[in-house]
């Protein structure tokens, strides 16, 4: 059973009850991102994305505010500020960014030790579950609200019995803000 | 010194919160008796001085009571016209109260967005490309400061095409976006200083009280106990520092 989160994690978590409150999921007993709740296991990974990306649109503001940089100018830029700042800001942790794709537009951020799973222990019957795909929505929201299209998914989980987690993010396409003429 | 009031517009040009923290009130109260040596006329929903300055009653003062009942636009509090009533020789002699009419919150949601489309219009106008936007606004009497954050729901924009010109925004690895943040604007007076900080202080309380919030929806009016309070304190300490700024 994990314990109640302080510290950094704790904002983290809180976070994601507040947000689940607000869209109507039930509260998990011990912090947001809970699937071990769910019955339906399929229903768990889109779930717990939509519940990352909520949190993400608001964590953005958060960041921005308290850690005072500025627009990023590529994805490795982003990647950078991702890895350095944010983690470590609400995680406490600083990934590594590896495997950038020849194009520039793909990286890994490899997490040694995964904050969110310090006490969890995946049972027989939701092997397959993706605990962490929290994670996945809060970077998507987050850098939706600053125009970068993003696609995020888990590699490796050590939940699962890998090493190392590992998070693959792709750039899609910068978010453009036009409205048709004559609109708003 | 003094912070006269914040206004926060939402992405869209909405305002979304407000607050009068100081408003110089010039009142002044003083008993006529027939004829009135004042010019009065109505304007608008109200009767305002036209001609006959005198004793801090200034042109463009707005009649706000009259015998010490506030009038209802141009209707005293019974329902009488105004004018009507200042006009009769048998109601002095009479005691009126003069000042500079606050305004209403419809006339604030007006000019906020007014603000908006002028912000996108000054970063539009910017040689360079990357501009920040209106970040001051000097008149005599006040300073409005503005910041406006980085970030910007996708599908919302602000329009781009002014007198036919419209800005290209699709070359990746730029930063040209034209992308709307929210707004904070502060209105104080001009020998304040410290202002850039108090703005990064609201943003960080913006982000503590509105948006960790759970029942508050992005881009909704903010009606959030803490946030008021906060920023209240924020605004006072602000006030404190004076012309210096705060940590000088």
């Amino acid at each position: 059973m994990p314990g109640r989160p302080r510290g950094i994690l704790g904002r983290v978590v809180r976070w994601g009850g507040a947000a689940c409150e607000s869209h109507g999921a039930p509260r998990r007993a011990r912090g947001g991102s809970g699937p071990a709740g769910c019955r339906d296991r399929e229903a768990a990974a889109p779930r717990a994305r939509k519940w990352g990306y909520n949190i993400g649109v608001r964590l953005i503001e958060d960041f921005l505010a308290r850690s005072n940089v500025g627009r990023c100018h590529d994805f490795r830029e982003t990647a950078d500020v991702i890895a350095k700042i944010a983690f470590k800001m609400y995680l406490g942790i600083t990934p590594s960014i590896t495997n950038w794709s020849p194009g520039g537009d793909e990286f890994s951020l490899i997490l040694e030790n995964n904050p969110l799973v310090d006490f969890v222990e995946l049972p027989d019957n939701h092997s397959s579950l993706i605990y962490s795909n929290l994670l996945c929505g809060v970077l998507r929201g987050a850098l939706e609200m600053v125009q970068m299209a993003v696609d995020v998914k888990f590699v490796q989980d050590t939940l699962k019995g890998d090493s190392v987690t590992e998070i693959r993010m792709k750039f899609l396409r910068r978010i453009e803000d036009n409205l048709p003429a004559g609109e708003e | 010194m003094a912070i006269f009031s914040v206004y926060v517009v939402n992405k869209a040009g909405g305002l979304i919160y407000q607050l009068d923290h100081y408003a110089p009130r010039a009142d002044t109260e003083k008993t006529f008796s027939f004829p009135l040596d004042l010019v009065l006329r109505p304007h608008d929903e109200r009767v305002v001085v036209a001609f006959g300055q005198r004793d801090g009653i200034r042109v463009g003062h707005a009649v706000l009571a009259i015998n010490g009942a506030e009038v209802n636009g141009r209707f005293t509090a019974d329902g009488k016209d105004v004018l009507e009533f200042l006009g009769n020789p048998a109601n002095y002699p009479v005691s009126i109260r003069f000042g500079r009419h606050r305004l209403s919150s419809n006339e604030k949601l007006m000019l906020a967005s007014m603000f908006h489309s002028l912000f996108a219009i000054g970063s539009q106008l910017s040689p360079e490309v990357g501009s920040s936007g209106i970040e001051m606004l000097e008149t005599d009497t006040f300073k409005l400061h503005c910041f406006q954050t980085l970030t910007g729901t996708p599908g919302l924009g602000c329009w781009l095409s002014i007198a036919g010109a419209v800005t290209e925004l699709s070359r990746p690895n730029t930063s040209v976006t034209v992308a709307p943040g929210i707004k904070f604007v502060v209105l104080a007076d001009p020998r304040q200083a410290g202002i850039d900080s108090l703005l990064r202080k609201i943003y960080e309380i913006y982000s503590d009280f509105a948006l960790k919030n759970p029942f508050y929806s992005l881009e909704m009016p903010i009606r959030c106990e803490l946030f008021d309070q906060n920023l209240k304190l924020a605004l006072e300490v602000a006030e404190k520092a004076g012309p210096f700024g705060p940590g000088s």
